[in-house]
């Protein structure tokens, strides 16, 4: 497949203002600019797009809603707090290919009619900063930004805001919080923020990856981009893989390609001669396959069928050297930590299930521990206010239901089998 | 005396560029920390008071948020990512590298103020596991041999 999100990238200079244009950067927002932001709404709503962040709804709805509301100024937010355990996409956008979310931002900006937006990249990016601060000039010098878009009289000024830490402000409400300058805590939906978001107005919170697929959607319209992935998930997808394989890093390829051909084609397979034991597909808060599961097909439709979900594409593989009681308590701590303590189900749960796998694993044999946990992961599921929580205990319990044995090895023996 | 008059004309200085600007808390904090290493309380004392936002939600934002500092650290931060993909590739054994060879504990100090350490949630390094960042710069594929020779730059 040709590249669309990382065009260029081996190029050194790719970041650089000059490069991009070279290479046809800034030709699709002139594009979009002769176009009517209800056409270009259409054409991204038919072309499919669905959000990278991991929730995967319909780009084009949520720009429709925020059109459509007769309030303004409208906001356009490009969600860059990729928090999630095993993802670093994002972060190769906006190092390689800066300028390719900036175009993206203004088109979705003038798509829904907004005239400010921000930039949410999460603080453990200080790098990443540095080289936003710098593209962001070199599109106001260019006139790509500003009072008067490329002569055409559309104003879009982008402010870049960071992060302090805190993995909630993933989700949307909380970074729209957070940018109000208050704790990152979500808010009750309804009303969704494309209708009530940011100071109260219609806001549009986009992934990086997300906004950085609306150029080539202009640039060749929404027909040819559908013959890119499946038709139920269309367009490019980056994978973001690590752990035990030779060739860890991002791979752009349709959605829609298997587990399987990811790990083995491309990250070159389990590395040192070992064995696979089990991946986790979409960052931690996404359930754990076993090997026999990986010819499932990476998108937001079909991991369900296997299981698991697509998240953010980000892969962890593992050899059989693992403990997998230890990778839970490690994914445990972290919500545990990250969770903001607004709701009990996740405040109290993450922490008790944190207790739990800290007991097996001291070996205090006590049978009813695996059950408690799934009681408890149910509950949370069930009752957390937002995605942290609901999700939180997915790596738990997928791992009980495929490597039970494991659990009951170190209950019963007090001993890992890896 | 000096020291402190000097202190509050940057706090001042800083509170001012925020002053008229919506959701200025965040990077108002973050600014104070870049120019103390840390959020000082008399800077949360005349924040509330310029401002006129209460010092107890002041204190509810900058103890949300896990990179604010509270206390004075090192010269250097040393901020090394555990999780799943670091720990999988070895980061447990960094931590007791730094612990053996520098003295340095989570959340700790070495005794000559020279680095500080934070036990970090991914950071989006997990290509080259295991990672870290030391202040602003970025490392990966990281060994004990490796975090020495880096660190012998940072003095």
């Amino acid at each position: 497949m040709e590249k669309i999100l990382l065009r260029n990238i081996e190029n050194p200079r790719s970041a650089d203002i000059k490069e991009y244009i070279k290479n046809g950067g800034y030709k699709d927002l002139l594009l979009a600019l002769k176009m009517q932001p209800g056409e270009i709404i259409e054409e991204v709503k038919r072309s499919g797009l669905r959000g990278r962040g991991g929730s995967g709804f319909p780009t084009g709805l949520k720009w429709e809603v925020a059109l459509r509301d007769p309030k303004s100024p409208k906001y356009l937010i490009c969600n860059a707090d990729e928090g999630e355990p095993g993802t670093f996409k994002d972060r190769l956008i906006m190092e390689k290919n800066p300028h390719l979310l900036i175009e993206g931002m203004i088109i979705a900006g003038y798509a829904i009619k907004a005239e400010y937006g921000y930039i949410y990249l999460r603080g453990e990016y200080p790098y990443v900063k540095k080289i936003l601060s710098r593209t962001i000039k070199e599109a106001y010098d260019k006139g790509y930004l500003g009072e008067d878009i490329m002569g055409r009289g559309v104003k879009f000024h982008i402010k870049l805001y960071q992060g302090a830490g805190a993995y909630i402000c993933g989700e949307e409400t909380a970074l729209i919080e957070s940018i109000e300058g208050k704790r990152g805590q979500p808010r009750i939906k309804p009303p969704f923020p494309a209708s009530t978001g940011v100071w109260g107005m219609p806001s549009v919170v986009n992934n990086v990856e997300t906004l950085s697929n609306i150029p080539y959607i202009i640039e060749i319209g929404a027909t040819a981009y559908l013959k890119i992935g499946t038709p139920e998930c269309p367009g490019p997808k980056l994978y973001c893989v690590s752990g035990h394989v030779k060739r860890p890093g991002v791979y752009e390829l349709p959605m829609g390609t298997t587990l399987r051909e990811i790990i083995y084609t491309h990250a070159g397979g389990v590395r040192d001669g070992k064995r696979l034991k089990a991946v986790i597909p979409g960052g931690i808060s996404t359930p754990i396959l076993p090997p026999q599961n990986i010819d499932c097909t990476m998108d937001f439709v079909n991991m369900p069928r296997y299981g698991s979900a697509l998240g953010s594409g980000a892969i962890i593989v593992m050899d059989e050297t693992v403990c997998l009681l230890k990778v839970c308590e490690r994914a445990l701590r972290f919500f545990a930590h990250e969770s903001c303590g607004k709701c009990t189900p996740c405040r109290i749960g993450t922490k008790r299930m944190l207790e739990t796998i800290q007991r097996i694993l001291r070996g205090a044999e006590r049978d009813e521990d695996i059950e408690s946990l799934l009681e408890l992961g149910s509950v949370m599921d069930a009752a957390s206010f937002c995605p942290l929580g609901q999700t939180a205990p997915n790596l738990v319990i997928s791992t009980i239901n495929h490597f039970r044995e494991e659990f009951e090895s170190h209950i019963k023996e007090g001993r890992c089998p890896s | 005396m000096k020291q402190q008059s000097e202190k509050n004309t940057i706090i001042e200085s800083l509170i001012k560029k925020y002053k008229d600007e919506k959701g200025n808390v965040i990077p108002l904090l973050q600014d104070i920390q870049d120019a103390f290493g840390y959020i000082p309380e008399d800077a949360v004392d005349l924040i509330s008071k310029r401002l006129e936002i209460p010092e107890s939600k002041l204190y509810g934002v900058a103890t949300f948020y896990a990179m604010y500092r509270h206390r004075p650290g090192g010269r250097h931060l040393i901020q090394l990512c555990t999780n799943v993909s670091c720990m999988i590739m070895g980061a447990e054994m960094l931590v007791n590298f730094l612990k053996n060879r520098y003295g340095l504990e989570e959340g700790g100090t070495t005794p000559d103020g020279r680095f500080s350490l934070m036990i970090m949630e991914c950071i989006g390094g997990c290509d080259t596991a295991p990672s870290m960042l030391v202040n602003n710069d970025f490392y990966g594929n990281l060994t004990k041999e490796k975090i020495e020779e880096i660190l012998e730059k940072y003095k």
